[in-house]
């Protein structure tokens, strides 16, 4: 369903991203792991047809992201680092405004998405306050609300968990675990357990490259007994 | 290019939802009125016209578009909106079109909210309305003009006062390059036609036609041209 291939990225003389490819299928969850400015953020960029990369390229069922980014970002949902919205707008203002861009215009279809996007992330008694007054784990489940209403094939999700508290941690996993089925899924995130929990398969990058693509299992079988994060650290070692 | 209008509707009420529309309109009402008032000696030339109304508007849109305009991309920049609006399944173009439309819409009802004074015109004398139309014209569509040039600046930083200098700086020299006393200055060293060359780039020089009841092609080309190339050049920044 996502096929990446062979994606560089430079900035300047540095390369962000070097020649990374994999693919996800439905029903993948894939857990994007990786020290902070491995290029983790930057490939999913790419992928969403935010950046563009400087060689190689992403199909998305199908669609070239560097040929046919309109197509390519009907297909997908996104949330991206922090989950950016325009604070001055409510709530139900905010998802009005998403739905209307991703066509829903009719009346009745648009009111019936947008429910279904605050039933899903449990925003139902905030709909009608301002973006900028909410706190950090509301306004997540709006950047969740947003890339979740035109139910997409393909979800994007930098960090979905970064920022909230252990109980909304929970509710998000459920929450991407329960579409999982029909979707494939990329989620970047620093937190080791929630990869063990959630996905299907884990990538780790360091450097621009990919260091490891395996399931969760065999990542774990690679030092028996040791614990996750002594894994990482010594898998991606060479970034510090 | 149907998605220019959720862009469009979003925009333009966002004015509306923050201060920033309301202090707007009343600086601008307050300082296009005044200035014609108490500089422009509007009762004291007892005549029936909104000419010292009209004259002043090259010069305070040097400083109020650039107010309006500054904000338009460097704002999205600067809290990472841009990200979401742009991984939406809409071009540069429809996202470019649609600020620019809701924010010269925004700017088109500041201008027209002057019409008390077309009333009391009107009431007191007997004004050539033909001339008050074609002036009302002749603002809106220079209006137009210099939000393309602050527009296009925002889109070169995420700084609003980086944004706001620069485009001041751009709408300055457009300004200057037609006011009659650098004109007069510049007569003396250069050739008419150079002259003449160089007072053509200047709002001002197309403006005038436009306050004495003109509506010259050629004007009303030089303004859509000049918003058009602007908003070419934005596009190309934002993709580059």
């Amino acid at each position: 369903m996502i096929e990446v291939k062979g994606l560089v990225k430079h900035y300047g003389l540095k390369r962000a991203v070097d020649n990374i490819s994999f693919t996800v299928n439905r029903g993948e969850i894939l857990g994007f792991l990786g020290p902070n400015g491995a290029g983790k953020s930057t490939t999913m960029k790419m992928i969403t047809g935010f950046l563009q990369p400087t060689a190689g390229t992403v199909i998305v069922n199908g669609h070239d992201v560097t040929r046919e980014p309109v197509a390519v970002k009907q297909q997908l949902g996104y949330l991206p680092e922090s989950a950016p919205a325009y604070g001055e707008m409510t709530v139900e203002e905010f998802l009005t405004f998403i739905a209307e861009t991703r066509g829903f215009r009719g009346r009745e279809e648009k009111a019936q998405r947008i429910n279904r996007a605050l039933e899903l992330t449990h925003l139902q008694s905030v709909r009608a306050q301002t973006i900028e007054t909410l706190s950090k784990g509301y306004k997540q489940r709006v950047g969740f609300a947003q890339a979740l209403l035109h139910n997409p094939p393909v979800l994007i999700l930098d960090e979905p968990t970064d920022g909230l508290d252990p109980n909304q941690k929970n509710e998000v996993r459920t929450l991407i675990k329960s579409m999982a089925a029909e979707k494939a899924v990329i989620l970047s995130t620093h937190i080791l357990e929630e990869v063990e929990a959630l996905c299907t398969r884990v990538i780790i990058i360091s450097q621009g490259k990919v260091v490891v693509d395996e399931t969760p299992a065999q990542l774990r079988a690679r030092q028996p007994g040791a614990r996750l994060d002594e894994i990482f650290r010594t898998l991606t070692h060479s970034d510090v | 290019m149907s998605q220019i209008t959720p862009i469009f509707k979003r925009e333009f009420l966002g004015y509306f939802r923050s201060p920033v529309a309301y202090v707007f309109l009343v600086v601008f009402l307050m300082a296009s009125v005044g200035l014609a008032f108490f500089i422009g000696q509007f009762f004291r030339a007892n005549q029936a016209s909104l000419e010292s109304y009209f004259s002043f508007h090259p010069w305070l849109f040097l400083f109020l578009i650039p107010a309006v305009g500054m904000r338009l991309w460097s704002e999205e920049k600067r809290t990472g909106t841009i990200e979401l609006l742009f991984t939406l399944p809409l071009t540069t173009l429809d996202a470019v079109a649609g600020k620019f439309l809701a924010a010269w819409a925004f700017l088109s009802v500041a201008i027209l909210l002057s019409f008390p004074m077309a009333i009391t015109v009107g009431y007191l004398g007997d004004p050539d309305w033909g001339v008050i139309s074609s002036s009302y014209l002749g603002s809106i569509l220079m209006a137009g003009s210099y939000l393309g040039v602050c527009s296009l600046t925002s889109a070169l930083t995420k700084n609003q006062v980086i944004s706001f200098v620069l485009s001041v700086l751009a709408c300055l020299i457009l300004v200057f390059l037609g006011w009659s006393v650098f004109n007069g200055a510049l007569s003396a060293v250069l050739p008419v036609w150079a002259v003449d060359l160089v007072a053509n780039f200047s709002f001002v020089t197309h403006f005038d036609a436009f306050t004495k009841g003109i509506i010259d092609p050629k004007d009303v080309i030089f303004f859509l041209s000049l918003t058009g190339f602007t908003l070419f050049l934005n596009v190309v920044a934002l993709e580059r």
